[in-house]
């Protein structure tokens, strides 16, 4: 087995997720079929390749500092579940 | 003919004759969803009154002699393009009331030339899946055939084209999202270069893979669409400064001294036998129309559905933890604390694929396993951009299947996601080296379903694609079939 399900259970916390005993049932299968396979990636030697994460070099797109029209707060609250004029609201964090 | 059967092209003739106007098109087109959409779900809202309205202010502008290149056409989003007080659901739970309070790039640019919007439509949820069948508001049918997927996950975008429910549409390609439901819908369809094309207001998946391009029935309209949407925007740190060519400009040059490579790893035995009838046929009649065939190879084509889905899943873990239920979105009620919120939202708002591939993406991500997964995928990623590089040295694009097989009956694979992943193998290696790849449609299986050809092409070279897809459509001259639906 590629994966327990105990991982599975660890990276679903990692992920905010809750998974029923049905769940991490079959998607311990079926996650632990895809690691496998993807296993397949270690018959290549990449000790000397540097690692590609964008295609294209990417550096800082740098800009001038100015004021420009944005979203008023009425609009950036709009769709948030809970609010008042003001903020956003969640459960007590504290 | 009917108003909804013009090309893009023809429209525009017609309404610059004045023997059409805008509002006369889109009725037609809003027509026909009204009509036919109900067998086909292409569609998850329809905006009636905004495209009419849209459509008035056309037909004035076009009065007053300001005419965009889109003015007064008709197009279909799909559902994870944001465009300003019109809902966007990405397919999912999640997002089921969220209305975005700006336009995509994308969006403000067909806006700008002219363009109607006459709704949003269905995909796979969040763009996860190649059928369309995870999408929450519909599954999209393959308008050839009842009961067969249409593709994913732009698979609404393709199957509202091939009804004529629109002019043309916009999708993304993460890994074959725009080429793979063009091909099995009988469209054309444009994965742009990465970077081309601004994901400014693109609802996010993998972000080093995503790209927006359009669906449409010719390619000269979509050569039309494709030269709106491009260029470099400020609000895309990754779109790329260059100056965006006119694609209609060299549709109808000749292909004297174009080399085609012909990637023999893309010709295995898992590739359906008419499909490889329809390519076979489709590299004769451009051989015959003066381009020379050459073999290359891409040996490192069997890696890479194992790179994608370690990378795309890996990207996507990332993107997705935006959905926690504070600021926008479902949010379970009444929980305890923050963190049961978090988990109670999400588990409810996500379906089972999107959950799939989150465990999987934070699993690479995780400590102990970075190197093992996301950072020997990246390495392996830098092998397959190599192939390309060395295959461009010795042809102007390459020529091949988009996808292994023709559509399929609704319902299969569901529960072996690796076999699904699978049938990606031929498109999702140009996302990982960010090279433009196009679906053109190539014929037909016996059973009546399309089969599309891809052409594949070095960074930013769009045109040459565009050139050889209007070459290939005129030369095989595909008469029209009786829809299914």
């Amino acid at each position: 087995m590629k994966i327990s399900k105990k991982e599975v259970e660890h990276v679903a916390n990692l992920a905010r997720l809750n998974l029923s005993a049905e769940e991490l049932e079959t998607m311990t299968g079926q996650l632990d079929t895809i690691l496998s396979y993807v296993d397949k990636l270690g018959e290549l030697d990449t000790t000397d390749v540097k690692a590609t994460t964008h295609v294209f070099s990417v550096s800082n797109a740098f800009r001038e500092d100015l004021v420009k029209e944005s979203l008023s707060q009425e609009d950036a609250l709009k769709n948030g579940p809970e609010h008042n004029s003001e903020f956003f609201q969640v459960p007590k964090i504290i | 003919m009917k108003l909804y059967e013009l090309s893009l092209s023809e429209a525009l003739e017609k309404m610059a004759a004045g023997e059409l106007t805008s509002v006369e098109l889109t009725r037609s087109y809003l027509d026909r969803i009204e009509a036919i959409d109900q067998n086909v779900s292409a569609f998850i809202t329809v905006d009636r009154e905004g495209a009419l309205g849209q459509a008035e202010q056309a037909d004035k502008n076009r009065k007053q002699g300001k005419v965009g290149e889109l003015c007064g056409i008709p197009v279909s989003l799909k559902d994870l393009l944001c465009a300003k007080n019109l809902k966007m659901t990405c397919g999912s739970r999640m997002l089921e009331n969220f209305i975005p309070p700006y336009d995509a790039t994308v969006v403000r640019k067909i806006k700008e030339a002219g363009g109607v919007i006459l709704g949003k439509v269905t995909m796979d949820e969040f763009a996860m899946g190649s059928t369309s069948e995870t999408c929450c508001f519909g599954v999209p049918q393959n308008p050839y055939k009842k009961g067969y997927v249409a593709g994913g996950s732009s698979g609404g975008s393709a199957a509202s084209v091939a009804s004529f429910e629109c002019v043309a549409s916009l999708g993304s390609d993460t890994g074959g999202s725009i080429r793979q439901p063009a091909s099995l819908c009988g469209v054309v369809g444009m994965k742009p270069t990465y970077g081309r094309v601004s994901r400014f207001g693109l609802t996010a998946f993998a972000s080093s893979l995503d790209q927006i391009g359009p669906l449409s029935r010719t390619v000269e309209d979509c050569a039309r669409v494709m030269k709106v949407i491009a260029g470099h925007d400020f609000m895309d740190s990754t779109s790329v400064k260059r100056e965006v060519p006119d694609y209609t400009a060299s549709l109808t040059a000749g292909l004297e001294g174009m080399k085609l490579g012909v990637p023999k790893e893309y010709f295995t035995e898992g590739l359906d036998s008419e499909v490889e009838a329809v390519i076979n046929n489709a590299i004769g009649v451009l051989k015959e129309k003066g381009a020379e065939i050459v073999e290359i190879s891409l040996p490192h084509t069997e890696y890479c559905v194992a790179v994608y889905y370690l990378i795309a899943s890996s990207e996507a873990s990332s993107n997705l933890a935006r959905y926690d239920g504070a600021l926008y979105g479902y949010r379970k009620e009444n929980t305890q604390s923050l963190l049961e919120m978090y988990k109670e939202t999400r588990s409810l708002g996500f379906g089972e694929e999107v959950k799939r591939r989150i465990l999987i993406g934070t699993y690479a991500l995780s400590s102990g396993y970075y190197d093992a997964y996301y950072k020997k995928a990246s390495q392996v990623r830098t092998l397959i951009l190599n192939d390309f590089k060395k295959a461009f040295e010795s042809c102007d694009a390459l020529i091949s299947p988009v996808t292994p097989m023709a559509a399929w009956k609704m319902g299969e694979n569901t529960d072996d996601p690796l076999a699904v992943y699978m049938s990606d193998i031929l498109t999702i290696s140009a996302n990982l080296a960010g090279i433009p790849g196009m679906s053109i449609p190539g014929g037909f299986t016996q059973a009546g379903l399309p089969v599309g050809v891809q052409l594949q092409g070095a960074h930013f070279t769009e045109d040459k694609l565009f050139k050889i897809g209007f070459n290939l459509e005129q030369a095989l001259q595909l008469q029209p079939r009786k829809l299914d639906i």
